[in-house]
């Protein structure tokens, strides 16, 4: 393929991709219509309950059942004692490497307790409330040890992991002469931030339904981000072909990267029900939530930062230490993203870790990118005050017209565009430069803003068209719709490409015998997706087009099949658009009820690039092939401040994003929204406490565990810069997923230290830390 | 949650002879707090007795002020006409708390009756006094960070009643009509129900078993119609407050006459505060008097390492309350 798919700004040839179309979903979630994962009816399914762990560290020297399997309806209680044994387990590395899973560590295999919450039974019964209290009556007793709580636990061992993210980033990268170039810098600044905890906290909880069809074939109706992974996973611990696993995810209620991997609650499930022969289904409860499917771990990051006396960044010295669980080096890469935001010739990142009684963390919405960027945009707003330099100029001033980490260019960059536009919607020609000189009344108001970035993953996946002579098409791919729109852009997609209306369209995803496709996560679906259901459109186009030019009857007879484009459902002479046929007429002439095309879209396979060139043939990371990947985008925010109650409210928010083509105005500006509260949520209130005696959570649950209400978020304006990327995928489509709350904590931050002339560095910023700043004296 | 009966009842005696029997039973009106705590395992009731249709009903303006019956809902005490205009403190409390849907449901009784959110009560794999007696209090050396400051012991530093309606109720003089098991009605003000945790923190208030709620009373008074209720919290709805203050004040040619005062989420119960309204009686209503009166009230702090804040923040929602009271 050679030529940019033009449905985008020709109106005439399709022109429904990038129309704010409403979800075509809609009235079946409306309606309840729409089956999430733990909403399938299935004769005889019983109800599975996990009973958890009071301690945090010690053993279980007796789990005492009896109580509970008296109870009318329980069915079967499993422990470390009885659960059946599986093929693998991720309990050694080579285990959780083939398994793919998020922690080394699978509950029920033993006895020994290793976190809080820990699963220790399933208890299986016919009703869901039966299930529960038959739980609370297995008694367990342990034998307790002290737990340790986090990385800052004075009995943590702090040390340097080779690898972090589960060995996809380096413990330790440098560039260039870091620590010499700093101090050569007239101008050094070095600072502290600290994050908390944070949870996904999805609206729908995970949940799995498993019913073995035969002794050796399992479908499990699972909420996930990916029927893929989850049946790589089973089909690893149970050892059983993949395609005996059959994984459906119809809709989700969100996921945020909690629903990126196969966790526990999982496998337990599906044993459970192989044991008892019946389905079972277990939907974990909102405290299970924040213990069950990762979190965004605790942190603190130290940002030195060397500059010369114009503002020109001279050296970047990143330090991060975090808390991980006993078993997996898990840390966010927070590096990443302050090693190509600017230009700057020296670079050093060093992760740091401590083992706590804790369960795996996880990629959490933007994983490393959401605090990395508050790092190193507060870092930038702190140089800009320092210099009394607007801030937008010294971004300005150290724009990176290549990617800084690796040298390449960029395969489009459009963040100067975003920086005019936001500031022009945003009015930021209005800001007072002087922070702490703007009041209204008994608030002071402040101004924020800050860069977003977020890479284009490397990543694949299939589609498969099947177009009928009748006119109408169903579309597949084994994608996952989050809740964000996949199912509507998609229809979108396939409507345009196919030169159909969308309701003559159906598309059907959330399958593992659905042609493949990969997690909705890292922002690749919309893409990889989108450009795979592009490429199976052409498949059918160019068998269409063999058929026709071998048809005596058809006005295309003899052409050449390269002379030949479609426009608008029809197969034309591309020099003589009179000279033609719809491709219904050929389909009946022909008597062909139906034509199947199948697509493979993928990372680096642009219009520009083309299919040769494919990046991800070759198995290169994501900085394969001639060009850096990467979204960009802004955020500015107005804060009103009450020094005296200390609360901080967003009273404006402007976004502006490029990201390749947007496939329908409407869900992304949607998305661009929901990113932006999740950052407002993580920047103002969004912190589970966990208790440094107990290594237990002291708020588990959504009345303690703040996340922003209507209320707390301001009419939000979004926009996206018209942008062309003929490198990244066959659609030029970016995806949106996780840039839109990337910078947002930052944009907060800085709009707070605007208002207030006080820079607070640690997340969430919550009245006690507004107070304790001192602002008010 | 365990198994349990349920019935309904629709006279008071047969609800408190229930609960006189069966010291494992329970009442429930709204539940929008009990079922909960049923939940979590924190309350294990045996029965529970559906007091909704008990005749405990009303918004009634009275000969000497205000009657509200126990079973009237919060959405339609805090939107009465009767109390928005004579009574804007508790009108105030009632709308800022919860959510329209909670609000609906919970009842006056039940709202004074609702438990704190202390994160180790409502744990119970926590040791919690409170929940289980000498087990100890995790929450003075840990996540204390909303949690009270004033009336607290080593045994609890929870804000028992973490809720609005009491503050608001107890600034104003409140009274309770209390009926037992033996049809006997008492009147007990609100300011002397709750009970502070001293060594015993499990018993927070005097009802007797099986006593039910019948009524709140108000008296009419100038600083109840000129009263009001401020609310500071985490985010900017649905959810518990950091600090609250209740404030009702009699202001005439610029000098206070009377002064009610109460702070919410500070205290180990909702919290009466004389100091504060000994300061503001008789002094002129400028800000000096405001800070000098919050700094009485928070007086007797005792904040531990992640509520220290909370000793300022009192005290600027409580002059921040007197000053919007007085230049409105």
């Amino acid at each position: 393929m050679d030529i940019e798919p033009t449905f985008f700004d020709s109106p005439g040839a399709g022109g429904i991709v990038g129309q704010p179309l409403d979800r075509v979903d809609g009235r079946d979630k409306v309606t309840g219509k729409a089956r999430y994962a733990a909403e399938f009816p299935l004769p005889g399914l019983v109800y599975g309950v996990l009973r958890t762990s009071e301690i945090a560290k010690g053993k279980i020297t007796r789990i005492d059942t009896a109580a509970a399997v008296k109870e009318p309806g329980v069915i079967a209680i499993f422990t470390h004692e009885n659960l059946p044994k599986l093929a693998k387990t991720p309990n050694t590395p080579e285990g959780k490497k083939a398994i793919g899973a998020p922690m080394g560590f699978l509950p029920l295999t033993g006895n020994e307790i290793h976190y809080a919450n820990q699963p220790v039974a399933v208890v299986v019964a016919d009703t869901f409330e039966r299930a529960t209290h038959a739980a609370s009556l297995v008694k367990v007793s342990y034998e307790q040890a002290q737990p340790i709580a986090s990385f800052l636990d004075p009995k943590a061992e702090i040390f340097d992991p080779q690898k972090v993210q589960d060995g996809k980033t380096d413990g330790h990268t440098r560039r260039g002469n870091p620590k010499s170039a700093l101090a050569a810098s007239p101008i050094q600044l070095k600072a502290t931030y600290t994050h908390a905890i944070n949870n996904h906290n999805p609206m729908e909880p995970g949940s799995t339904t498993a019913h073995w069809e035969a002794a050796d074939r399992v479908t499990v109706y699972e909420s996930t981000q990916g029927v893929t992974r989850t049946q790589q996973a089973l089909s690893e611990m149970l050892g059983l072909p993949r395609d005996q696993v059959r994984v459906i995810t119809k809709y989700i209620g969100g996921g945020f990267g909690c629903k990126g991997s196969c966790w526990p609650h999982t496998p337990l499930t599906v044993l459970a029900a192989k044991a008892i022969g019946r389905p079972v289904k277990l939907v974990l409860t909102r405290p299970q939530m924040f213990t069950s499917m990762g979190h965004r771990e605790d942190q603190t990051q130290t940002l030195t930062l060397g500059a010369t006396k114009e503002g020109k960044l001279t050296a970047l010295i990143h330090e991060k230490t975090s808390t991980t669980s006993p078993w997996d080096n898990y840390a966010e890469s927070n590096s990443k993203i302050i090693d190509l935001l600017y230009e700057c010739p020296n670079f050093e990142a060093t992760y740091q870790l401590a083992r706590a009684n804790v369960m795996t963390s996880t990629f959490m919405r933007a994983p490393g990118e959401a605090p990395g960027s508050f790092a190193i945009e507060c870092s930038m707003d702190d140089l800009a005050a320092q210099l009394g330099m607007d801030p937008i100029q010294l971004r300005l001033l150290n724009y990176a017209e290549k990617d800084p980490s690796t040298g390449k260019p960029w395969s489009s960059k459009s963040l100067k565009q975003c920086y005019a536009r936001g500031a022009e919607l945003f009015g930021w020609s209005k800001r007072n430069p002087k922070a702490g000189a703007t009041r209204d009344g008994k608030y002071l108001v402040g101004m924020g803003m800050a860069t977003a970035s977020y890479p284009v993953h490397n990543s694949q996946g299939t589609a498969r068209v099947r177009l009928y002579a009748d006119g109408h098409a169903v579309v597949q791919s084994g994608a996952t719709d989050l809740g964000t729109g996949t199912y509507t852009v998609m229809t979108q997609v396939a409507a345009d490409s196919l030169g159909l209306t969308v309701d003559k369209v159906r598309f059907e995803l959330g399958d593992t015998r659905l042609p493949t496709a990969p997690n909705s996560g890292g922002s690749v679906a919309a893409g990889t997706v989108s450009s795979s259901i592009y490429m199976a459109a052409q498949d059918v186009w160019q068998k269409l087009t063999k058929l026709a030019v071998q048809d005596k009857r058809s006005p295309l007879y003899r052409a050449k099949p390269e002379e030949v484009t479609n426009e608008k459902g029809r197969l034309i002479l591309k020099n003589d658009k009179s000279k033609g046929e719809d491709f219904a007429a050929l389909m009946k002439r022909l008597e062909l009820t139906d034509i199947e095309g199948t697509g493979n879209g993928k990372y680096g396979a642009g219009y520009e690039s083309g299919m040769a060139a494919s990046a991800a043939d070759s198995g290169h990371k994501d900085d394969a092939g001639q060009h850096s990947m990467h979204s960009f985008g802004t955020h500015f925010c107005e804060v009103r401040v009450d020094p005296e109650l200390g609360t901080v409210r967003v009273s404006r928010w402007v976004s502006v994003h490029a990201a390749g083509r947007i496939l329908n105005a409407k869900t992304a500006r949607s998305q661009i929204i929901g990113g932006s509260i999740f950052g407002i949520g993580s920047a103002l209130m969004e912190q589970t406490v966990r208790d440094d005696h107990f290594a237990r959570y002291t708020n588990a649950s959504l009345a303690d565990y703040h996340i922003p209400v209507n209320a707390d978020i301001p009419e939000m304006t979004v926009e996206f810069i018209d942008e062309h990327d003929p490198y990244i995928n066959a659609m030029g489509v970016k995806g949106i997923g996780e840039i839109s709350m990337v910078g947002v904590a930052a944009a907060v931050a800085n709009a707070v230290f605007h208002a207030t002339g006080k820079r607070i560095r640690s997340l969430p910023i919550t009245p006690e830390k507004v107070l304790n700043a001192g602002i008010a004296s | 949650m365990n198994n349990f009966a349920y019935q309904q009842v629709d006279k008071p005696k047969d609800a408190t002879a229930i609960l006189r029997d069966d010291k494992q039973a329970a009442f429930i009106a709204g539940g929008t707090t009990l079922l909960d705590l049923m939940k979590s395992n924190i309350e294990q009731h045996s029965q529970l007795v559906d007091i909704n249709l008990l005749p405990f009903k009303g918004i009634e303006q009275t000969s000497d002020g205000l009657r509200i019956g126990a079973l009237e809902r919060m959405s339609d005490v805090g939107e009465s006409r009767l109390i928005v205009e004579q009574y804007p403190a508790i009108s105030e409390s009632l709308l800022l708390a919860a959510s329209p849907q909670l609000r609906n449901m919970a009842s006056i009784g039940g709202n004074l009756l609702q438990r704190t959110r202390c994160g180790y009560f409502r744990d119970p794999a926590f040791p919690c006094n409170k929940r289980v007696p000498g087990s100890g209090c995790p929450a003075q050396t840990g996540d204390n960070h909303n949690l009270a400051i004033l009336g607290v012991s080593d045994s609890c530093i929870a804000n028992s009643n973490p809720g609005d309606l009491a503050v608001a109720l107890i600034a104003l003089d409140a009274v309770l009509t209390l009926e037992n098991a033996k049809g006997k009605q008492r009147r007990v003000p609100l300011n002397s129900f709750y009970l502070l945790p001293g060594k015993t923190p499990h018993k927070e208030n005097v009802l007797e078993p099986g006593e039910l709620i019948v009524a709140v009373t108000v008296p009419a008074a100038a600083h109840a119609r000129r009263s009001t209720y401020l609310k500071v919290r985490e985010r900017t709805s649905y959810a518990y407050a950091l600090a609250s203050a209740a404030v009702g004040l009699d202001v005439q040619g610029g000098t206070i006459r009377s002064a009610r005062v109460a702070l919410g989420s500070v205290g180990a119960q909702p919290w009466r505060s004389p100091e504060a309204e000994k300061v503001l009686t008789g002094a002129p209503a400028t800000e000096a008097t405001f800070r000098a009166a919050a700094a009485a009230a928070l007086r007797g702090a005792q904040p531990r390492e992640h509520n220290r804040y909370k000793v300022e923040l009192a005290q600027n929602t409580l002059v921040r309350a007197l000053t919007n009271l007085t230049s409105a």
